[in-house]
């Protein structure tokens, strides 16, 4: 049977189609101290991970949702599936993936831009890893990039030193149900001085009608060093709507630098609530780009809390919200210590029905002397239904500190159309290029092959949406 | 079936800005090969008729037509019409962010090359080093964002350097020597006259007869009123430069 609302999304979205389920564990729908049992027994966790699941569960119930941000209304915690474990786990050989789960990240180019691009790819399926590899020559030099589990297992010290300090369950009611249900995810460790010079990639699949995915990922890069994470995700159209919120934890030591880059694409069912936050030290630099296209519903605010003198955060945010979307997005920068700085640039579009929102915090704590934090967002609507709105949180204890805070709101304008018409461009060529160079500042930071991926999706999103 | 003229022409042509007429009933024939001079004082229809050429939706045609080497192009899209070869340099090019001029020049090439064939990069390359060196110009400027930023004389050549790269059959130059001075209207002249020959036919719209010094044209065509009410060679612009349009506005209100 198909269902005409999806076969609607299906039309526009070109990675909706879905592999039969067949999986080696599915807990049962709902949450509850058994869903969070099976989990860390499934993983054959250490006592003290069990206890801070169970923990956290607590602490999710105990808060109630948000009532400002999207509209979760339509949210039904008790209609998840929280844990599908697939058959095949964490392979280093696509070989030794699943055969349909392995057709499903060719499909997606995984394998191809692994070979061509990349240092090293994982691939979550579910709640699962089911492939995680890296190159040889950045093992050799210490880099480790395993599944969090894996992590866990193989790094037990250094994953207990530094899970849950950036991001506590009690930080906020999805942070503490990813510490609940938490599966899959990446665990990376930069050595000091050493640079990744091309990105790690990890790529995230929600097959499974009416599923949770709990992602979670511990990054530490060390004194000195550098590198690049990029992240990836897609899901099937289903009538229900799934439910996606990973935690990411970023620890940026000294003299380091790091960025992590999304390029969000889910469907249009799914709510997408993820909390991403980087601690930053002394003259480290963090650099956030979020690119957030898909999903029903997104409530997404990547943070740097630039805990030493002389840490810099950037994010740098892109938002496209089409018919019965809402983009939540933005950024927060913190500044606790002298000399920190911090630069926001948000651009979203939105077009028919869609809401796209800036939600932005600059804090500057008092002490935290000659810190400064600029803050850019420039929002696009494509048509007269369209939606957007801002809300800068600035928070100043310090006198000796500044933020700067711009804010431009514009509609495609008929003489810029008429200009790039009368030059042979058809209107929604136009349109579409007007929309290309509205981003661009954001694409010319991702790596070539990530920016034709971003204006392809937005292309693809655009067609028809002028005239 | 008869062979169809190479011109551009211009027939009792009607138009109005909302239920404001500013046309009525413009007549004019450009064949290929000559630039005509469209001269007047302001306000009185010279970019009005720039703009229904091209297709503008600012404004409505409320009666004649125009044709393009015999084809009526008044219901085409603009993109359309910039496909038959006809090409508007505007008075105010806008600003088009994000996009590099190189970029968008590629796509404007590739749009007039039929499904499947691409703009080769020799075809590029070549037909851009040529167009920088006619308007001494560094390469450098095509990796700028469309007119942003760009000074009035730096966006009046632009709009040279993409009619240079798009070779248009019919081009019409809207006030384009507003605003320049002396070295930048040079340049400029050179642009189009290095373009001027059997194949080029147009319209060079101006209030002064400085532009036409450089670029000189076949014919001049005063509109008043919306009307032409005076057609003659070069020397007309130079009448009109020395004694100003008091007597062709009188000329107009005898018309009337």
């Amino acid at each position: 049977m198909t269902n005409p609302e999806v076969a609607s999304i299906n039309a526009q979205y070109e990675y909706g189609w879905s592999n039969p389920e067949r999986y080696a564990v599915k807990a049962p729908k709902g949450l509850s101290r058994e869903v969070v049992e099976m989990i860390s027994k499934a993983k054959d966790e250490p006592q003290w991970m069990l206890d801070f699941r169970l923990k956290a569960l607590d602490i999710f119930l105990s808060k109630p949702l948000p009532t400002w941000g999207a509209d979760l209304s339509g949210l039904n915690f008790d209609e998840i599936y929280y844990y599908i474990k697939p058959e095949g786990y964490n392979a280093r050989s696509w070989d030794d993936v699943p055969e349909d789960v392995k057709q499903t990240f060719e499909r997606l180019g995984i394998p191809e831009a692994e070979r061509a691009a990349l240092a090293g790819v994982g691939a979550q399926y579910e709640s699962e890893m089911v492939y995680h590899n890296l190159k040889e020559e950045w093992e050799k030099l210490g880099v480790v990039f395993l599944s969090i589990e894996d992590g866990l297992k193989q790094y037990p010290d250094l994953f207990r030193e530094h899970f849950a300090t950036v991001i506590p369950p009690e930080d906020n009611k999805f942070a503490a149900i990813n510490s609940a249900v938490w599966s899959g995810g990446s665990f990376v460790y930069v050595p000091k001085g050493v640079k990744v010079d091309i990105p790690l990639q990890t790529y995230f699949r929600i097959n499974a009608e009416s599923s949770g995915q709990f992602e979670r990922t511990l990054i530490i890069v060390d004194e000195g060093a550098q590198a690049h994470y990029i992240e990836g995700c897609t899901a099937p159209t289903y009538a229900s709507d799934s439910f996606h919120s990973g935690v990411i934890e970023i620890v940026v030591k000294e003299g380091a630098r790091f960025r992590y880059s999304t390029i969000q694409n889910w469907s249009h069912n799914v709510y997408n609530l993820v909390t991403q936050r980087a601690a930053v030290y002394k003259n480290g630099v963090m650099e956030w780009v979020d690119g957030n296209l898909g999903s029903k519903v997104t409530m997404k605010y990547p943070a740097c809390y630039l805990l030493e003198e002389g840490a810099r955060g950037e994010v740098l945010s892109i938002a496209m919200a089409g018919r019965g979307q809402h983009q939540d997005a933005g950024a927060k920068i913190v500044h606790f210590a002298p000399n920190t700085s911090g630069s926001i640039v948000s651009k979203s579009i939105s077009k028919d029905s869609g809401r796209s929102s800036y939600r932005g915090l600059v804090k500057i704590y008092e002490g935290a002397r000659g810190s400064k934090t600029n803050v850019e967002c420039d929002a696009l609507l494509l048509d007269e239904e369209a939606r957007t709105d801002t809300y800068p949180y600035i928070e100043i204890e310090e006198k000796d500190a500044s933020v700067g805070h711009e804010a431009t709101v514009s509609k495609i304008n008929d003489e810029q159309i008429l200009y790039l018409q009368s030059r042979g461009l058809s209107e929604d060529e136009a349109a579409g290029l007007i929309v290309r160079g509205f981003i661009e500042p954001i694409a010319k930071e991702l790596p070539l092959e990530y920016a034709v991926e971003l204006n392809r999706l937005i292309e693809l999103e655009m067609e028809g949406s002028v005239g | 079936m008869t062979e169809q003229p190479h011109q551009l022409e211009i027939r009792n042509l009607h138009a109005a800005v909302g239920d404001q007429p500013i046309l009525k009933g413009v007549n004019l024939v450009v064949p290929r090969g000559e630039l005509h001079a469209i001269m007047g004082p302001n306000g009185n229809g010279k970019s009005t008729l720039a703009k229904v050429i091209v297709g503008d939706p600012e404004y409505t045609v409320t009666e004649g037509e125009v044709l393009v080497d015999g084809v009526s192009i008044l219901e085409m899209e603009p993109d359309e019409r910039a496909r038959l070869g006809v090409f508007l340099a505007f008075q105010y090019p806008v600003e088009i962010p994000g996009v590099t001029i190189a970029n968008f020049l590629r796509l404007a090439m590739q749009a007039r090359k039929p499904e499947g064939e691409e703009v080769s990069f020799s075809e590029f390359y070549g037909k851009l080093t040529n167009a920088l060196k006619t308007l001494e110009w560094d390469e450098s400027i095509v990796e700028r964002y469309l007119n942003e930023g760009f000074s009035g004389g730096e966006k009046k050549r632009n709009e040279i350097l993409q009619m240079l790269m798009l070779e248009p059959n019919y081009i019409i130059m809207d006030e384009t020597d507003s605003g320049l001075d002396v070295d930048a209207l040079k340049v400029v002249a050179k642009g189009v006259n290095s373009l001027r020959g059997p194949n080029l036919g147009g319209l060079i719209i101006t209030h002064y007869q400085r532009l036409l010094n450089y670029i000189v044209p076949d014919k001049v065509h005063i509109i008043v009123n919306g009307r032409v009410v005076q057609s003659g060679g070069p020397e007309l612009a130079q009448k009109l430069d020395t004694e100003g349009y008091d007597w062709v506005k009188q000329l107009a209100a005898a018309g009337d």
